[in-house]
């Protein structure tokens, strides 16, 4: 039991734990409480230290911020302007590291007049949510916007939450409201209507999702087959190695204008958005690299032996490349399409924000433009789940990998 | 019966006697220091149904022989024949097994012997290569790991199922390079009988290089010694009586086993 329960979090990448579950069955507590502190106490210690650096440093630029802000009062209005505005500011302050409240009880709004409350999404008639924010017009015209700390983060999280929330309930009742309307359409041969309104902040993750696996399917695609052609081939090896050495630095941004160039040029007279293909082609152009060299090189370096084995049982060459060159070569070229897929999700950002397609990025640099009491909170909160999703995606890659390699690796 | 010493060149064998023939075999290797010559003036004839072994000092040029045998090495000059045809890189009338078992981690024990022989029969139906494959694992005791990944089995287990593979293609000859070379005495002891079950079944030609004095007088019918490099060749051929099938302990206690021994040492000492 426990050890099939070790083996199954080990096969999915969760083998920190694995000393945990060895202590709590009692199996040698010394050693395995040291292991337990290692993989769990450690990292957990260092995520508060994080925590606590972060929070004394943006307190610092806020406070930095405040002081200047006071000074000018001062300057202005002498010293009972700036008296008030240092009140607003503190009071701003508490307001912003304090409580996010989610209710349906009409009391909680009260609250918001006094002290230490974010803001408080109410439960209103529709099923969806109403955000109050605690800040006065004062406040949120006083309030220095800076580094946030962890606790307005904190809150910016649950307000994107909330928010989510409200854009699908929106949505729902959109699609009621309009199915009667839209089976006549589709009826009379028109196209139906759909949502307009504006993506929740899931949506956008889920559209960049969606981008980077389109655009990691290119570069496997496109990578995969091309990097096993030119390894079983040192001709084809020389002969392709100075694209591959020229353009594998190119900057996404380059890629990006390259793309929209030709994008533009072979979809110009249809009528949909092109900025998903511009994106998503970028995408895969860019990342691509490391799974054509590492393919390549896999191909071009596989064991002798096995070679030698395939030659004297004169295998064919669809026998020789499927049953013994892919197999062997499979460990390295899954280590690039890992590196292609991390690559991809990093360029990602960049090129939606540039590309003006949907997704994370310009959800960040919408919020930048914003500049709303709260934006800069939103965009740390996207920082967060743009490094967890890159993580949890080189986990997938993995869990695939171990799934079917023959080399088991555990990083 | 007595210990016979017989001078290679002196001895020719009827033509249609002989399986593997190699003539004036040369290799040299280039370096930068110039070309470096591994073996030249090479001649051996090796009769059908015959079991060589070949020993000789380390870097000798053994195992560049039987590359160059397998084809998978090329001539540099003189000839490598095959019943009287020259050979043309490898085949599949040469089986080779590998110091190293060689099978595909990522393949069962099963698939890796299956690679080879749908190869071999081309016109087989599924289920006779099927057997093909079960038959021969089981001549070597593998029927219960059929379905094993050859990464989950022991090194001793891997060769077996090499020895399988080689003999599961029907090879006219069988090249062997140190196949027992990394296993303990116990295991080795082990796959040379099942080696030499199935040769006696099959009677293929077998030429199988080892550093084991003991094995290779237990295992061959002629000893092929090596001289050492460079330009290495056949420096002496030593001929073992013993009836077959032969039993490990009535060789070690006969008599002539002793000469046959003291004159391979006598042999590499010199």
């Amino acid at each position: 039991m426990k050890d099939s329960i070790i083996k199954v979090i080990r096969f999915i990448g969760f083998g920190f734990l694995e000393p945990l579950i060895r202590l709590i069955s009692g199996e040698e507590t010394k050693k395995n409480t040291k292991e337990t502190f290692n993989k769990i106490g450690a990292p957990i210690l260092s995520i508060f230290a994080f925590l606590l650096l972060w929070n004394i440093g943006a307190n610092s630029l806020y406070n930095s911020l405040a002081d200047s802000k006071i000074e000018k009062a001062r300057e202005v209005g002498g010293d009972a302007e700036a008296e008030r505005i240092k009140n607003i500011i503190i009071s701003a302050k508490d307001k912003l590291d304090g409580q996010f409240i989610i209710s349906d009880d009409i009391e909680d709004l009260k609250k918001l007049s006094e002290a230490n409350i974010h803001a408080v999404a109410l439960k209103n008639d529709k099923g969806t949510y109403d955000i109050n924010y605690g800040l006065s017009s004062d406040e949120k015209k006083e309030v220095p916007v800076t580094l946030p700390s962890p606790k307005q983060t904190k809150n910016a999280f649950y307000t994107l939450w909330v928010d989510y929330k409200i854009v699908r309930a929106d949505k729902k009742a959109f699609k009621e409201k309009t199915a009667k309307l839209n089976e006549q359409r589709v009826a009379d041969g028109k196209n139906a209507i759909v949502y307009t309104g504006r993506p929740s902040f899931v949506d956008q993750v889920v559209t960049s999702l969606k981008t980077v696996f389109a655009g990691f399917l290119l570069a496997l695609l496109i990578a995969v087959p091309i990097g096993i052609i030119t390894g079983l081939s040192p001709t084809l090896r020389t002969s392709v190695n100075w694209i591959i050495q020229i353009f594998k630095p190119v900057s996404p941004v380059v890629w990006l204008l390259l793309v929209t160039m030709i994008v533009t040029t072979l979809l110009r007279n249809s009528e949909g958005d092109s900025s998903f293909i511009i994106s998503f082609i970028s995408v895969g152009l860019c990342s691509m690299w490391a799974t054509l060299v590492n393919t390549a090189m896999g191909v071009a370096s596989v064991d002798t032996d096995y070679i030698n084995v395939a030659k004297v049982l004169k295998l064919g060459n669809f026998q020789k490349i499927f049953k013994v060159i892919l197999p062997a070569s499979l460990p390295l070229i899954f280590t690039g399409l890992r590196i292609t897929l991390s690559v991809a999700w990093m360029v990602l950002i960049a090129i939606e924000l540039l590309a003006q397609s949907p997704g994370l990025g310009s959800f960040v640099w919408e919020e930048f433009q914003n500049g709303a009491n709260d934006s800069n909170a939103k965009i740390i909160v996207a920082m967060f789940i743009i490094g967890l999703i890159g993580f949890a995606l080189d986990r997938i890659m993995l869990f695939i990998q171990n799934l079917i390699s023959f080399e088991k690796e555990t990083i | 019966m007595s210990v016979v010493k017989e001078h290679y060149k002196m001895e020719k064998f009827p033509s249609n006697d002989v399986m593997l023939d190699l003539e004036n075999l040369k290799k040299v290797y280039p370096t930068p220091k110039g070309d470096y010559v591994v073996l030249e003036n090479l001649d051996l004839q090796i009769r059908k149904e015959e079991f060589i072994t070949i020993i000789g000092h380390s870097g000798c040029g053994k195992t560049t022989m039987l590359s160059m045998i397998a084809g998978l090495n090329p001539i540099s000059d003189g000839k490598i024949k095959v019943l009287g045809s020259s050979i043309k890189g490898p085949g599949p009338d040469r089986g080779v097994i590998f110091q190293s078992p060689s099978l595909m981690p990522w393949l069962t024990t099963f698939e890796n012997v299956m690679l080879g022989v749908k190869k071999a029969y081309p016109d087989a139906t599924k289920k006779q290569k099927e057997d093909i494959c079960k038959y021969y694992l089981h001549k070597v005791g593998m029927d219960s790991s059929l379905n094993k990944r050859a990464s989950e089995i022991s090194q001793g287990e891997q060769q077996r199922v090499g020895i399988a593979r080689a003999f599961a293609i029907k090879p006219k000859v069988l090249l062997l390079d140190e196949p027992f070379g990394m296993l303990d005495s116990l295991t080795r002891g082990q796959l040379q009988d099942v080696l030499i079950d199935v040769w006696n079944k099959e009677k293929i030609t077998a030429v199988m290089i080892t550093h084991d004095v003991d094995e290779a007088i237990f295992l061959a019918d002629r000893v092929v010694m090596m001289t050492s490099g460079p330009s290495a060749k056949i420096g002496d051929v030593l001929a073992i009586d013993f009836e077959r099938p032969r039993s490990r302990k009535a060789i070690l206690e006969h008599d002539d086993y002793y000469k046959y021994r003291k004159h391979l040492i006598d042999f590499l000492e010199h």
